[in-house]
């Protein structure tokens, strides 16, 4: 790993890092930590949800439409009902309530009611005994359906008169928005250089390593004898809107519907809404009358898909001879696939964050969300600024070369001067973006490098940023967005109930880090209870980046209130004013007064801790308060306590203690009155730079990544280690979306439906990512910190694009980068005939068809189609590829 | 298809189980004997969440019939900590941030435990070349490296220390 930090230094030497660092400094966070979870996943004990089972089990399997649009004229499910050992078959009229993660998106069923929308969609659901039973009574259920003419291409989609998607949704338009702020036609007219092109992003998935899983299980009610409370266990990012939702669909109050997350293997967005399996294992387990999990198979997620959807940008960049943006106009068409999904927060999220990166003022945006039949796309990683960071900072880089200057000041040029509010109503305070291009342009060497290296290897720059969290819920509403309680009991044991969800990203051990800080204790000594809706409040998900700047600023004041209780004894026993009382290391001390001597090294900090333990020892259960107090009184008034001590003396006021802390975004910080203002706002930004080094083949059209160092302004990095991981991550995943990662669909059939065909980057493909950490310390932040696991995506697939064009002078226009879209693009630089690697092929004989590669697994003739179907009015050799 | 009755060695223990003919060495260890540490990420070899060792060797136990593995070792993530406390690569994995869902870790680390068998000092390169059987989506590989190379230096200093 290339340079050393300073935090590799303390991971080496604990002693350097413990001297530098006075009593201001920081005793728990700030420093690189494992994992509270760590040990669970690195020795297999930990449990993720396929992990679980209970007794009388039934296996869930669900049956999948295998066209993209039909209306369904009868289901017939008696031959699979007869099979032995199955219990179940479920079908759309056994809950026929419609749902959706927004409130303006209720368009789903949990099976389908009359009409399927995309291949894949859900259509009957098997509860077995066993997972083969289930498969072959899948087989067994006879579906009549009507074809009925299905839209793929979404500018096609939006011409649509009949056969509409959604019979409310005219034109197969979800949602369109239309913003202008400032003067872009003034804007436009104060520009000396203008480019204008359309970009094109394809779709991408998550593809996180654990599919999707769901167990349902009702408790019989002991007063009316039928089917009670409802206990669900899912790999989810968003437990409480599950409990909503199914609550919804159920027709069941909340208060009677339990939704435990075990440990969830990755998200990326791909879990942050209701999937249809987690709805489906409740239907079925209510028809079944047992207990029934799901899990999703690979191919199964991928249908289930919620991913970044296909992009389509139109985009014009107006700036001076100097190099100031004056104006910037967006179309953006987005192929939402089958249902609303996130879609509306989508193609808002797109044009809002235009804004709060740079200076820009004047800015017209226009978003259309479009219906196809397709697999519904959702949140995904950079919810919505991806794509369309990939098309600006591109065209940003031309306008550099169009007036000769260095790409990165041309940022810099374009500076925001915080605390400001942006054109388009967006609050930003701490603002690291400066530092993080200073730093990439530094450690990359930039300076001396970009534009010198031998062909065919290049340099590219560019930046991003994202929310640290919505400011506003999906449900507007003045609720906190997090609420954390915490209890200390005799036991001296600090159990923190969060509603967070940790996927991965480290929130269990953000917790525990900010509440040990708050209370000066040691991290051992901190448990956290998280996302069970029995039992902890209410936090609304992990989605938009928010867990560390909302339930980390929740923790943080639950920590504040019980905290002023153990103050108020201690300071008692202390004689002294409880603001005078310090908390670091297990210890409470008078402010000013030396520390205990065998407080700072952490061997003999244990020792102390035991001795604690052992003055206020157990004898039955009961913690032996009375030998503690006279000890106390024997010796008086003390210099310093230990936490237990402090919290034993609290304990006798009040009994155990417990303390809440809630966070809501501040008004200030929620945006704009303008229709869809509400999507976009922020209490905080994070900011991100990154210098990519390619190189590019110029007689195959490959790209080899070599390095990345991607600059993230976190405001402040709690866990380094975890920052550090977040940003390589982000890196990386940009770096697939970049150069390899698309789902590939001909007729509305996934053509790469698997994780090698799909080409997520292995080790030997993935690049070293030199992580840079930026602290801008934001006000109102817990401890200043911000986000740092999405806003350094953005920045890498423009950074690639620029540092293709550095290398051998071509742009990008399409993602990925695919060597046959670099190679069309280079012989079309130099004017040589396009080369159509599909012509005259039939996509249907596998033996021929090669595009991607992608197709070896399209063995049969594809769905059938109806006659007027628009995908079969053209040739079937579509080209694909040319930029 | 007719249950057989099959004999397992796994982690060191020998266990006797009714199976079909055509179960999954996955589907056994984690439904029959609720080793649930071996992942199912994929069903086709392409993901390695499920890998375990046979004889040492890392298989890919989603696509390896149960049966075929008697009279074998096989070991499992859940055979990987020694006496009851983390083994070096384990430690190292939590310690540098080579694990954050940690759903493809057991996998990994299995993957690791066959190449420090057969390579105490890998290079960069081979380090590379050998976990590119399997796929993480959380930590871009990086810092697992480091994981790899302390915990490789971590088992040296305790050989040194054992002399």
């Amino acid at each position: 790993m290339g340079v050393e930090t300073a935090d590799d230094r303390c991971r080496n030497d604990k002693s350097a890092c413990t001297d530098k660092r006075d009593m201001n400094d920081f005793s728990i966070i700030g420093k690189p930590t494992a994992m509270v979870d760590a040990a669970e996943k690195t020795t297999g004990a930990g449990k993720y949800t396929d992990d679980l089972s209970v007794p009388g089990m039934l296996v869930g399997k669900i049956l999948h439409s295998p066209y993209p649009h039909a209306r369904i004229k009868a289901i017939n499910t008696s031959r699979a009902e007869k099979l032995e050992g199955v219990v179940a078959v479920a079908t759309g009229k056994d809950a026929p309530n419609p749902y959706g993660i927004l409130p303006v998106g209720h368009d789903e069923y949990p099976l389908a009611l009359d009409k399927v929308r995309y291949v894949g969609d859900n259509v009957a659901c098997v509860a077995a005994v066993s997972e083969a039973i289930a498969e072959k009574a899948l087989e067994l259920i006879d579906v009549e359906y009507e074809l009925l003419p299905a839209y793929f291409d979404p500018e096609e989609s939006m011409k649509a008169q009949t056969d509409l998607i959604h019979d409310n949704k005219p034109n197969n338009l979800e949602k369109d928005y239309h913003h202008a702020f400032g003067d872009p036609d003034k804007g436009f007219a104060e520009a000396d250089h203008i480019a204008e092109a359309r970009f094109i992003a394809n779709e991408v998935t998550h593809a996180a390593m654990e599919p999707h899983s769901t167990l349902s299980s009702f408790e019989l009610d002991p007063h009316t004898g039928k089917l009670g409370r409802l206990t669900v266990w899912s790999s989810t990012q968003v437990p409480y809107y599950l409990q909503h939702k199914l609550s919804l669909v159920l027709e069941m109050p909340m208060a009677q519907i339990r939704v435990i997350k075990p440990l969830v293997g990755g998200g990326f967005g791909g879990k942050s809404e209701v999937i249809p399996l987690e709805i489906i294992a409740a239907v079925a387990a209510r028809k079944a009358q047992a207990p029934v999990k799901i899990t999703y198979t690979r191919e199964e997620v991928f249908w289930a898909h919620r991913g970044r959807p296909r992009t389509i940008i139109d985009l014009k960049t107006g700036i001076t001879n100097d190099g100031r943006i004056t104006c910037v106009k967006a179309r953006v068409v987005q192929d939402g696939g089958a249902y609303c999904s996130y879609g509306v927060v989508t193609i808002l999220y797109s044009g809002a964050l235009l804004g709060a990166l740079y200076d820009i003022p004047n800015i017209q945006y226009d978003g259309y969300r479009v219906l196809t039949n397709k697999p519904a796309c959702g949140a995904m990683r950079g919810h919505g600024t991806v794509n369309v960071r990939f098309a600006f900072e591109s065209q940003l880089d031309e306008l550099a070369a169009k007036i000769a200057m260095d790409p990165a000041e041309i940022r810099q040029r374009n500076l925001l001067k915080p605390p400001c509010i942006t054109v388009n109503g967006l609050r930003v305070q701490s603002y690291g973006l400066p530092e993080c291009i200073e730093k990439t342009v530094e450690r990359s060497g930039w300076k001396q490098r970009h534009g010198k290296l031998p062909k065919g290897r290049g340099l590219g720059i560019a930046c991003s940023h994202y929310v640290s969290g919505a400011a506003n819920s999906i449900i507007r509403s003045d609720m906190p967005h997090s609420t954390v309680n915490i209890k200390i009991d005799r036991d001296g044991g600090v159990v923190v109930y969060t509603g967070a969800s940790e996927i991965g990203q480290g929130s269990d051990t953000m917790t525990a880090q900010v509440a040990a800080e708050v209370l000066g204790c040691s991290l051992a000594r901190v448990r956290v209870i998280a996302a069970d809706t029995d039992l902890t409040p209410i936090d609304i998900g992990s989605y938009s980046s928010r867990v560390t700047f909302m339930a980390g600023n929740a923790t943080l004041r639950s920590a504040e209130d019980v905290k002023k209780r153990i103050a108020a004894a201690a300071a008692k026993k202390m004689n002294c004013a409880a603001e005078e009382l310090v908390f670091r290391d297990d210890v409470v001390f008078k402010k000013g007064s030396a520390p205990p001597p065998a407080k700072r090294d952490q061997a003999e900090e244990v020792e102390v801790t035991q001795a604690g333990a052992s003055v206020s020892g157990r004898v039955e259960g009961q913690i032996l308060r009375g030998s503690l107090q006279q000890k106390r009184k024997d010796e008086g008034p003390k210099e310093w306590m230990t936490f237990e001590e402090a919290v034993v003396a609290a304990i006798d006021f009040h009994g155990a203690l417990t303390g809440t802390g809630s966070y809501a975004p501040p008004p200030e910080a929620r945006g704009g009155k303008h229709k869809g203002g509400g999507v976009g706002p922020s209490p905080a930004y994070s900011y991100s730079a990154q210098v990519a080094e390619v190189s590019v083949d110029e007689d195959t059209g490959e790209v080899t990544v070599h390095k990345v160092w991607a600059a993230h302004d976190c405001g402040r990095a709690l866990n380094p280690v975890s920052v550090e991981g977040q940003i390589i991550g982000s890196v990386w995943m940009g770096m697939g979306q970049a150069l390899t990662e698309e789902m590939i669909w001909k007729d509305g059939m996934l053509m790469n439906a698997g994780m090698l065909e799909y080409r997520s980057p292995s080790s030997v493909e993935s690049p070293e990512v030199e992580p840079i950490i930026v602290e801008s310390i934001d006000p109102e932040g817990p401890f200043g910190a911000k986000e740092c696991s999405e806003g350094s995506l953005a920045a890498t697939i423009p950074a690639i694009s620029n540092a293709i064009y550095d290398a051998v002078g071509v742009r990008m226009h399409e993602s990925p980068f695919t060597p046959e879209r670099v190679l069309a693009a280079l012989r079309a630089k130099r004017k040589d005939k396009a080369l159509n690697l599909t012509e005259g092929v039939d996509p249907t004989d596998p033996t021929r068809f090669r595009e991607h590669g992608g197709s070896l697994c399209f063995k049969g003739k594809g769905p059938e189609r109806h006659a007027l179907d628009p995908a079969r009015r053209e040739s079937p050799a579509v080209t694909r590829g040319a930029d | 298809m007719k249950k057989e009755l099959v004999e397992l060695k796994i982690n060191g223990r020998t266990h006797e189980l009714a199976i079909e003919p055509s179960a999954l060495l996955l589907d056994v260890l984690r439904q029959d004997l609720g080793l649930t540490g071996s992942k199912r990420g994929c069903d086709e070899s392409s993901c390695g969440a499920c890998t375990v060792l046979v004889d040492g060797v890392a298989m890919m136990s989603c696509t390896l019939l149960a049966a075929s593995c008697q009279e074998q070792e096989i070991t499992t993530v859940e055979g990987v900590s020694q006496h009851g406390s983390l083994a070096a690569i384990q430690k190292a994995y939590g310690d540098w941030g080579g694990a954050q869902c940690g759903f493809c870790t057991p996998g990994f680390i299995m993957t690791v435990k066959s190449l420090m068998a057969e390579n105490p000092d890998p290079s960069e390169a081979e380090v590379r070349a050998a976990l590119s059987s399997n796929l993480c989506r959380c930590t871009g590989y990086s810092q697992m490296y480091a994981a790899i190379k302390s915990a490789i230096a971590a088992e040296r200093n305790a050989m040194v220390e054992a002399k």
